[in-house]
């Protein structure tokens, strides 16, 4: 038995047998159970190391060849499995309480198992070609084949597409870079085509235009999956590149690049959200700053910035899952999730208002919540490096924490003498309820994460060390 | 081979400009397909004729799925004239020009920067990039679209096989091109869904 074929192969097998079940119930407890017992097994099961199950012993081989290449997981890479199929279930579970378990759990699983692919094929810059399989089968997941296809779809299909060839091409040419580091002409060429690479798949300004699109075409809670799951492979792979270049690692050039690039879309982000007038659009701005967050992280010394960037993963997905999920119950309420129609709904569906909002604090930094403690760090390291790029965060974080009080005012600007109900169903209400528990409780016990998250950085052999 | 080469990188140059003009789904199904034959020819100066076929039979499969799908749909979309903007040939024709220029001046860095790549094979394998931006920069809708995509990632994998032989690479390449058409078609028919309602 080797690890690819427990995290890979079989979920993989599952999903295609989960086509064959429609009931909703059914498809989300067995789709969440299983990413939760595989996230389970691969934070207590050791790889490469023999133990004993009952009279057996048992040793998960960490390798399995296919086509003449590896598809390798190693032993540091167990907490991130558990991470990444730990918040899958969360999706999963949240399924059936947003209607969608048809679509996002056979789909969903596949998305995830290619994605754990791209972590563990060898060599690493092959994970494009997973990551492009991915996105060809989130258009499926994303459009109804009896709804005409917005431009959001078609946008995110070409964006991603063009990622993959530079991401391939740059990969060979950085290659040439290490034979010949003084070449400096060939070094700026590679680090030009990998950035631009970069900037089609993580969504980088200007390219991120289609996710305010998708975010009003298509159902909320997919979307808030693909924009958890996308990004933060994708920022993963692109940390992995700076592990494997030494040269790119150490460029001061790249930390700058990588910071004005962060402080971009905090502050584009950050100022967008603001000035939005729709729940949908909002989400999608302050998801574009999230990903800035990180971008800025991998701008830090890679000794502090890499534990932060790690950090930032678990916040981002409770509070994505959390508001897309919220922002579900409001659209199956409101006419559309334009500000005008979704007016004093607070007392209509308080769960989902209030968990909007709450979800929509965390992202803006408010003390507390999930996503303060990552935050807090950012700029507090952040403002060791430059004062300018600190203000510039507290600028994108202000245009943030703006959006999330003119949500909570719309939300709660009810006719007077309106009477409070409960429009949302016990499973809704439930997942939503436990969503902002949770973060509650990774804003006031960030060292409750820090389980997982501290043996992270081992799975790069030179960041974070 | 040289000469087979060049003849391929016309053909190419033919295809991909065909694309761009042809308004009838019938004529870009041929035009993909022969592509296709252009890209196996050029594909061969590095790679084996086993695994460069992957690639024609992948494409043909794909140009073949698109087909299928198209000739399936009841009629004639109109959104599917309306948009390539402007619709003038003479414009894209121009604009085709104008890529073929920055192509023949771009070859020679290119090629140095391509081990051993030849110029024939980095010639081809730019016209289709180029070409293939071109048409994603000019439509929006769904079969040119991924006509587009595909016409893209063509040109990089000329490009790519000069410098990559894994046998992984070349299947999910050849899958990822299935996968294109698939949800090409998809989308396709997703597209006409309105149409055929309104019809009922």
């Amino acid at each position: 038995m080797n690890a690819p074929i427990i995290w890979i192969v079989f979920p993989a097998l599952v999903a295609f047998l989960l086509f064959t079940i429609r009931n909703q119930r059914a498809l989300s407890i067995i789709g969440g159970t299983l990413t939760a017992l595989l996230a389970l097994a691969a934070q207590f099961i050791p790889i490469e190391e023999a133990f004993k199950l009952g009279t057996l012993s048992i040793k998960i081989d960490s390798s399995m060849a296919v086509l003449g290449r590896v598809l390798q997981i190693r032993p540091t890479e167990g907490s991130l499995l558990a991470i990444i199929y730990g918040v899958t279930a969360l999706w999963f579970f949240g399924a059936e309480a947003s209607k969608t378990a048809p679509r996002i759990v056979p789909f969903g699983l596949l998305i995830t198992t290619l994605m754990v692919a791209s972590i563990a094929v060898e060599p690493f810059l092959f994970a494009a070609l997973f990551i492009e399989l991915a996105v060809l089968l989130a258009v499926p997941l994303l459009t109804n084949i009896n709804h005409p296809p917005g431009h959001g779809v078609v946008r995110f299909l070409i964006y991603q597409t063009l990622a993959m060839p530079f991401i391939l091409f740059s990969g060979w040419l950085l290659s040439g870079v290490e034979a010949s580091p003084g070449d400096i002409a060939l070094a700026t060429q590679s680090a030009s085509i990998l950035g631009l690479g970069f900037a089609f798949l993580l969504a980088i300004f200007p390219f991120y235009n289609w996710i305010p699109m998708l975010m009003e075409e298509t159902p909320p809670f997919i979307v808030g999956f693909l924009l958890w799951i996308i990004p933060t492979i994708t920022l993963i792979f692109g940390a992995g590149f700076l592990d494997r270049y030494s040269w790119l690692r150490t460029s001061p050039q790249l930390a700058t690049t990588l910071q004005y690039t962060g402080l971009l879309m905090i502050v584009t982000g950050g100022l967008w959200a603001a000035t939005q007038r729709h729940l949908g659009r909002i989400m999608a701005y302050s998801s574009i700053a999230e990903t800035g967050f990180s971008i800025l992280a991998l701008s830090l010394d890679p000794r502090i910035g890499i534990p932060i960037l790690f950090l930032l993963i678990p916040a981002r997905a409770l509070g994505l899952a959390v508001w897309s999920l919220a922002l579900t119950v409001i659209k199956d309420q409101a006419e559309s999730l334009r500000f005008n129609a979704v007016r004093g709904m607070l007392r209509n569906i308080p769960f989902a208002s209030t968990a909007l909002i709450l979800a929509s604090l965390s992202t803006s930094a408010f003390p507390l919540l999930a996503g303060f403690p990552a935050r807090l760090a950012l700029w507090e390291n952040l403002s060791h490096v430059s004062l300018t790029a600190a203000l510039w965060l507290g600028i994108g974080i202000i245009g943030l924490l703006i959006s999330s009080f003119r949500t909570m005012a719309v939300l709660s600007m009810a006719e007077e003498y309106t009477s409070w109900e409960l429009s949302e169903d016990w499973l809704q209400s439930i997942m939503l309820g436990l969503g902002m528990i949770g973060l509650f409780i990774l804003g006031l016990f960030p060292q409750f994460i820090q389980y997982f998250l501290a043996d992270l950085p081992a799975m790069f052999d030179h960041l974070g060390r | 081979m040289t000469v087979l080469s060049w003849f391929a990188v016309i053909l190419i140059t033919i295809t991909s400009v065909g694309l761009l003009l042809a308004r009838d789904w019938r004529w870009l199904i041929i035009f993909l397909s022969a592509q296709y034959f252009g890209m196996l020819i050029l594909t061969l100066v590095h790679w084996p004729l086993g695994m460069a076929s992957v690639k024609v039979v992948a494409g043909w499969m794909s140009a073949a799925i698109l087909g299928m799908t198209r000739s399936g749909l009841p009629r004639e979309n109109k959104s599917e004239k309306q948009s390539i903007l402007p619709r003038g040939r003479m414009f894209r024709l121009f604009a085709s020009g104008i890529v073929i220029l920055v192509v023949a001046t771009a070859t020679p860095r290119v090629d140095a920067v391509m081990a051993d790549a030849g110029y024939a094979v980095t010639t081809g394998g730019l016209i289709l990039v180029g070409m293939g931006l071109l048409h994603l920069g000019v439509t929006d809708h769904v079969m040119r679209v991924t006509i587009g995509l595909m016409t893209v990632l063509s040109g990089f994998e000329i490009l790519y096989a000069t410098v990559e032989g894994s046998i992984l690479v070349a299947a999910l390449l050849a899958v990822i091109n299935l996968g294109l058409a698939l949800v090409g078609s998809y989308l396709l028919i997703a597209s006409n869904a309105e149409i055929e309602e309104q019809e009922l």
